[in-house]
């Protein structure tokens, strides 16, 4: 019986998306970070932890989102990180970022950040 | 210790972009969560980057540009190309890397239907198709078809050989030298030799396609 | 170790081994072909999978199918083939 990821043959596939895209910097930070971990996990496990992405969140996931799951699930299970910590930076980025982004600061921002060019 | 400047580092991936997605905020946390704790460095991951922005396709452009021009390395790479291809200082650590020859008779086209293994020491990182879901699901079922997609249709005394790339090596694709390319220099070849062509979804480009584009 | 099957052989992918990680894929499981290339041995990707050492090593070969063998539908020209790299623990004989 194949699994998601074993996509050969599949009949129920579509038209090939040819568009080029670069790479994101958070895709190579990825790749870099997953290159790193080589001492915790063997690429292996990492390509057995992709597989074992539930099938329906398989289908939703972009290529590094299934990325993102399998670092994170082996990270654990390794002992390397625990779920609460990453959940916990989650937090502290997401309060920094949203007092970043108050109104009256990105304009401030953004209007210091024109002056040089434009004036 | 430097963790708040290296914590700072993965945060400014974040600050650049509030429009950053779930799992990409998600990366960046376990980032700074193994920086934090010692397990990698900032400059170990930077460097790494590094190593990925100089793979490009033009390494391997250049590999099969001297397959092109120097018949004994041809030979030599077609019999074991990681040997021949350190030749020209280019190490390819593992897994091991194969290069197969497209003729007038044969046409070779690479998959990996169950991940995306891909030659990216000689072509850099791969393309977002190649690691589509369709591109793998239908390459070794149509390839003839998903080539026409591509753009290439091929005769039918041609043989198309597609190789599902399932385990420790990797494979290039050395595509047919056009004709009229007889005159023409070593570096100059290689700028007719494409990525896909080296995927094998295409062929090299001609003398006269390249002065069009 | 030595290689179970010569370039030439035929051989029958096994479909017997259903649970775990496997690097065959499951279109190509049951299909019969040649062996094209022995690869030499490499440590066995399904148990390191689940953080094995991977040993013994195995064998690996890169296997030929005629592509009208492998898909009931396959309309293109009879020549046409595929190459899959397989692990020997994966084949027997045809």
């Amino acid at each position: 019986m194949s699994k998601v990821h074993d996509r050969g043959g599949w009949s129920d596939a579509g038209f090939i998306d040819k568009t080029e895209h670069d790479l994101a910097m958070w895709e190579k930070n990825l790749m870099a970070v997953c290159s790193a971990c080589a001492a915790h996990f063997n690429v292996d496990e990492f390509r057995r932890a992709i597989e074992d992405i539930e099938p329906d969140t398989y289908e939703t996931l972009s290529y590094f989102e299934r990325w993102v799951i399998a670092l994170e699930t082996l990270l654990i299970q390794k002992g390397v990180l625990t779920l609460e910590e990453i959940d916990q930076k989650m937090k502290v980025f997401e309060a920094r970022t949203n007092r970043q982004h108050l109104p009256d600061l990105a304009v401030s921002h953004r209007q210091g950040g024109h002056n040089d060019s434009q004036i | 210790m430097h963790n708040h400047d290296h914590d700072a580092d993965a945060h400014s991936l974040i600050a650049e972009d509030p429009e950053l997605s779930f799992y990409a905020k998600r990366a960046a946390a376990i980032e700074a969560l193994l920086i934090e704790k010692g397990m990698v460095t900032a400059d170990n991951i930077r460097r790494r980057i590094e190593i990925m922005d100089s793979r490009t396709p033009a390494v391997g452009a250049q590999v099969v540009a001297k397959a092109w021009v120097d018949p004994d390395f041809r030979t030599r790479l077609l019999a074991n190309a990681k040997a021949a291809v350190a030749e020209l200082d280019i190490e390819v650590e593992s897994p091991n890397l194969v290069a197969v020859e497209n003729t007038v008779g044969i046409h070779n086209v690479i998959v990996c239907t169950l991940c995306s293994c891909y030659p990216t020491v000689l072509l850099g990182a791969s393309p977002g198709w190649y690691k589509s879901l369709e591109y793998r699901a239908r390459v070794v079922v149509d390839a003839r078809g998903v080539l026409r997609e591509f753009g290439l249709e091929l005769d039918e005394e041609v043989q198309v050989r597609v190789y599902d790339s399932t385990a420790e090596m990797r494979y290039i694709v050395i595509p047919q030298r056009p004709d009229g390319t007889e005159h023409m220099s070593e570096e100059e070849l290689a700028a007719l030799i494409t990525r896909d062509s080296m995927i094998g979804v295409a062929r090299a480009r001609t003398p006269a396609g390249e002065m069009e584009s | 170790m030595t290689a179970r099957f010569k370039v030439g052989a035929c051989i029958r992918v096994r479909r017997d081994i259903t649970s775990g990680h496997r690097r065959t894929p499951g279109y190509i499981q049951g299909k019969t072909g040649t062996i094209a290339a022995i690869w030499g041995t490499f440590p066995n990707p399904e148990s390191r999978a689940y953080g094995g050492d991977g040993l013994p090593e195995q064998v690996l070969y890169l296997v030929s199918f005629n592509q009208n063998h492998v898909w009931e539908q396959y309309k293109a020209p009879l020549k046409d083939k595929l190459f899959i790299d397989i692990f020997e623990h994966w084949l027997k004989p045809a």
